[in-house]
C-alpha cells in the first residue's frame, strides 16, 4: 500500500472518533465553561465574572447539596463494592460451566430495560400501597401501610441496584484470571480467611475494584432519574440543581457553573482514589 | 508407627464418585528423608498430596504428622508447607514479602522477620533479592524463592508438587542436584511427587511407585531399579525389555520360559503366581544384555535377534533389534569394541539369568 493511501485510511478510521471527542465532549464542555463565567447584567448585556461561583459558595443550599451528593455517591460506591464482591467471587471462582453463563446473564437481564423502568419496578415494591408494605401488613407486623419510598435509603437502594452490573463485570474479569493455587498457598503458609482476602485476593483484584468503583461512582454522581423518582421532592441531588437552573429557572450561567463544579468534583475524587489505591488509569482501564 | 516418623498414613482413601483416586494408601516417612511418589499422570499422586496439605479430606484413613492426627486440622494449622507446581508466588508482593508472609502470620516482629528472610535467601543462594518482584526473576530463581518461602517456616514436612516441570532440561538437571543438597542442608522431610522417574531416582531416599491410586512398591531407588516388585514397576522405572512366553518350569528360584519362537530362556522368579503352562513375562534391562559371539558364558541365556538400527546417544547408545515381532534394546559397549551392526544382520543377545525377572502374566 502506498504511504498516502495508508495515511488516508488512518484518517478515515480516526474521523468518527475525533468527531465524537470534539463535537460531543470537548466543544460542549468548553462552551459550558465559557457560559459559567458570564454574568447577565440586563437582558442584552453580558459581562465576565465569577458571580455564579460566588453564588455557589454563599448559597448554603448549593454547596450542602453538593457535599451530600458527593458523600452519598461515595457511600453508594462502597456499598456496591461490598455487595458485588461475593457475587463476582461466586461467578468467577465457584460457578462452573453453564451455571456461570446463566448467573452472568442474570446480572445483565435487568439492564435490558431502561433505567426508568427499573426504577419504577423498585417503586412498585417500596411505595405505600406496594408489595412490601402489603406483605408486612398481611404478616401482621405493622398496623397500617408503610411508606418506604422518598427517603435516602430508597435512593441508595436504587443507585446500588443500577451500579451493580458495572461493578460485577470488572471484578469477575480480574478474579477469573487468578490462579487457584495463590489462595491455597495463602492458607498453606498459615493465613486465615481474613488474611488471605486482605493480603492476596484484594491486592490481586485491585485493578478491577478501582475500575468498577470509578464507573459506579461517576454513574451515581451523574444520575438524575433514580434520586428524583425514589427520593421525591426533597432528595436534593446535585444534578437536580443543574436541571432546575437550566430548565426551570432558565439560568444557563448558573447551571453551567454547577456543571463545571460537578465535573471538577468527580475528577478530583477519581484522581484521589487512584492515588490512594496506588493504581494508574492505564492499568485500571487497559 | 515408627518413633521418628514425620509422616505416617494408614489406609487413606479418597473417592470421586465411584472412582477411588487414592485407594488404601499407607506410608511411613522417617524424619529427615527425601520421599518421592512416582507415577504416571492420573495415578492419584496430586490428590494424595492435597490430602497431606489439607486442601482435601480423606474419605477413610488417618494422617499423622509427628504422631499428631491431622485429619481435621485445616491447612493453615498444619506443620506442612507446599511448593506448588506453578510455584504460586504472590505477584503483588516483593520476594521479601513473599517469604515474610508466613512469618508475619506467626506475629514475628519486623526486625526478626528481616533477619530470617535475609538468612534463608542466603541459604538458597539468592542474597539481596528481597526487594525484587517475583516476575523479574528467572525460572530457577523463582523456584528457589518458592522453596525459601516454605523453608523459612521450618515445617515438619515440605510437599513438592512437580515443581521442576516448568524448567528447561538443563536447569532441571541442575535443580535436581540442588534440591537434594538443600534437603540435606535443612534436614527437612521432603515429600516430592513427580512423573519423571529420573527426578525421583536422583533425589530420593525412598520412592513409592503409584498406579491407579495404590502404591505398587516403596523402596530405595536402587532396589526399585534392580528388584522391581511388579511388572508395572519393571516397565515404568528405567528402560526395560519385556519378553513374553510360556512358563516351562521353576527350579531353584529360576524360571524357565519358552519364547514364542521356541527358544528356552531363564530369569529369576519375581512373583508367586508362576505356574507351568501359563503365560509369563521376562524383564531384562538393556545394559544387562550382552552382544555375544558364539562364546557364551556358562549359565547365560541367549536368543537370536535381527538388527533394526543402532541409536547413537553417547554413553547411552543402543541397538534396536527384533525378536518374535517385539522390539528389544541392548546397550552398546562403551569401549569401542562394539561390532559394526548393519540392518537386518542377525545377532545373539545373552544375559545372566540372575539379572532378569520373571512375572506371571496375570500379576499386572
Amino acid at each position: 500500500m502506498k504511504p498516502s493511501v495508508s495515511r488516508l485510511s488512518l484518517w478515515l478510521l480516526l474521523t468518527p472518533f475525533l468527531l465524537w471527542i470534539i463535537l460531543l465532549v470537548l466543544l460542549p464542555h468548553l462552551q459550558m465553561l465559557r457560559v459559567s463565567f458570564q454574568v447577565r447584567e440586563s437582558w442584552d448585556t453580558i459581562a465576565w465574572g465569577v458571580e455564579q461561583y460566588q453564588n455557589f459558595f454563599t448559597e448554603s443550599y448549593y454547596w450542602r447539596t453538593f457535599v451530600r451528593t458527593g458523600v452519598m455517591s461515595l457511600f453508594t460506591t462502597f456499598l456496591t463494592l461490598i455487595i458485588a464482591f461475593p457475587i463476582a467471587w461466586y461467578i468467577a471462582r465457584l460457578a462452573r460451566g453453564r451455571s456461570k453463563g446463566i448467573l452472568f446473564l442474570a446480572c445483565l437481564i435487568p439492564f435490558w430495560a431502561s433505567e426508568l423502568v427499573r426504577t419504577y419496578g423498585w417503586m412498585i415494591l417500596l411505595r405505600e400501597s406496594g408489595l412490601f408494605s402489603s406483605w408486612l401488613q398481611a404478616l401482621g407486623w405493622v398496623d397500617g401501610p408503610v411508606e418506604m419510598l422518598y427517603n435516602d435509603v430508597a435512593v441508595i437502594i436504587g443507585l446500588v441496584y443500577n451500579g451493580l452490573l458495572f461493578m460485577v463485570v470488572p471484578l469477575v474479569t480480574t478474579l477469573d484470571g487468578m490462579d487457584e493455587n495463590l489462595v491455597e498457598a495463602g492458607y498453606d503458609l498459615g493465613g486465615g480467611h481474613g488474611t488471605v482476602l486482605r493480603e492476596i485476593v484484594v491486592p490481586w483484584a485491585m485493578p478491577g475494584i478501582v475500575s468498577g468503583c470509578i464507573v459506579v461512582f461517576m454513574l451515581t454522581l451523574g444520575s438524575y432519574l433514580t434520586p428524583v423518582l425514589m427520593g421525591g421532592k426533597d432528595s436534593a441531588w446535585f444534578t437536580e440543581q443543574i436541571f432546575t437552573q437550566f430548565i426551570t429557572r432558565f439560568n444557563w450561567e448558573q447551571g453551567a457553573a454547577l456543571g463545571v463544579l460537578l465535573l471538577v468534583l468527580s475528577s478530583v475524587i477519581v484522581w484521589l482514589g487512584l492515588k490512594i489505591s496506588g493504581q494508574s488509569l492505564r492499568k485500571v482501564m487497559g | 508407627m515408627g518413633m521418628d516418623s514425620d509422616l505416617f498414613c494408614e489406609g487413606l482413601v479418597r473417592r470421586f464418585g465411584s472412582n477411588a483416586a487414592v485407594d488404601h494408601v499407607s506410608l511411613d516417612v522417617p524424619a529427615g528423608t527425601f520421599f518421592s511418589i512416582l507415577g504416571p499422570s492420573g495415578c492419584g499422586k496430586t490428590t494424595l498430596l492435597r490430602l497431606l496439605a489439607g486442601f482435601d479430606k480423606p474419605d477413610e484413613g488417618d494422617i499423622h504428622i509427628r504422631g499428631q492426627r491431622m485429619n481435621d486440622v485445616p491447612p493453615n494449622r498444619r506443620p506442612v508447607n507446599m511448593v506448588f507446581q506453578h510455584l504460586a508466588l504472590f505477584p503483588t508482593m516483593s520476594v521479601g514479602d513473599n517469604i515474610g508472609y508466613g512469618l508475619k502470620r506467626r506475629k514475628m516482629p519486623l526486625a526478626e522477620r528481616r533477619k530470617r528472610i535475609a538468612r534463608v535467601l542466603e541459604q538458597v543462594g539468592l542474597p539481596d533479592l528481597e526487594h525484587r518482584n517475583p516476575q523479574e526473576l528467572s525460572g530457577g530463581q523463582r523456584q528457589r524463592v518458592a522453596l525459601a518461602r516454605c523453608l523459612v517456616l521450618e515445617p515438619t514436612l515440605l510437599l513438592l508438587d512437580e515443581p521442576l516441570g516448568a524448567l528447561d532440561l538443563k536447569l532441571r538437571e541442575q535443580m535436581k542436584v540442588e534440591l537434594k543438597h538443600l534437603q540435606k542442608q535443612f534436614g527437612t522431610t521432603f515429600v516430592y511427587i513427580t512423573h519423571d522417574q529420573s527426578e525421583a531416582m536422583v533425589m530420593s531416599d525412598q520412592v513409592a511407585v503409584m498406579r491407579d491410586g495404590r502404591f505398587d512398591q516403596v523402596a530405595p531407588p536402587e532396589e526399585l531399579y534392580r528388584e522391581p516388585a511388579t511388572p508395572f514397576v519393571a516397565g515404568f522405572v528405567g528402560d526395560n525389555n519385556r519378553l513374553s512366553g510360556e512358563l516351562v518350569s521353576v527350579r531353584d528360584n529360576l524360571a524357565e520360559l519358552r519364547l514364542d519362537d521356541g527358544v528356552l530362556v531363564q530369569g529369576r522368579v519375581a512373583s508367586d503366581n508362576l505356574q507351568a503352562g501359563h503365560r509369563a513375562e521376562l524383564y531384562i534391562r538393556p545394559e544387562s544384555l550382552v552382544l555375544s559371539g558364539d562364546a557364551l558364558s556358562a549359565g547365560y541365556s541367549s536368543m537370536q535377534a535381527k538388527v533394526r538400527t543402532t541409536l547413537f546417544d553417547g554413553a547411552n547408545s543402543r541397538v534396536e533389534a527384533e525378536t518374535c515381532g517385539q522390539p528389544v534394546y541392548a546397550r552398546l559397549p562403551q569401549d569401542g569394541s562394539a561390532p559394526r551392526l548393519s540392518a537386518d544382520s542377525s545377532i545373539r543377545l545373552a544375559w545372566n539369568p540372575a539379572l532378569a525377572r520373571v512375572f506371571g502374566a496375570d500379576s499386572l
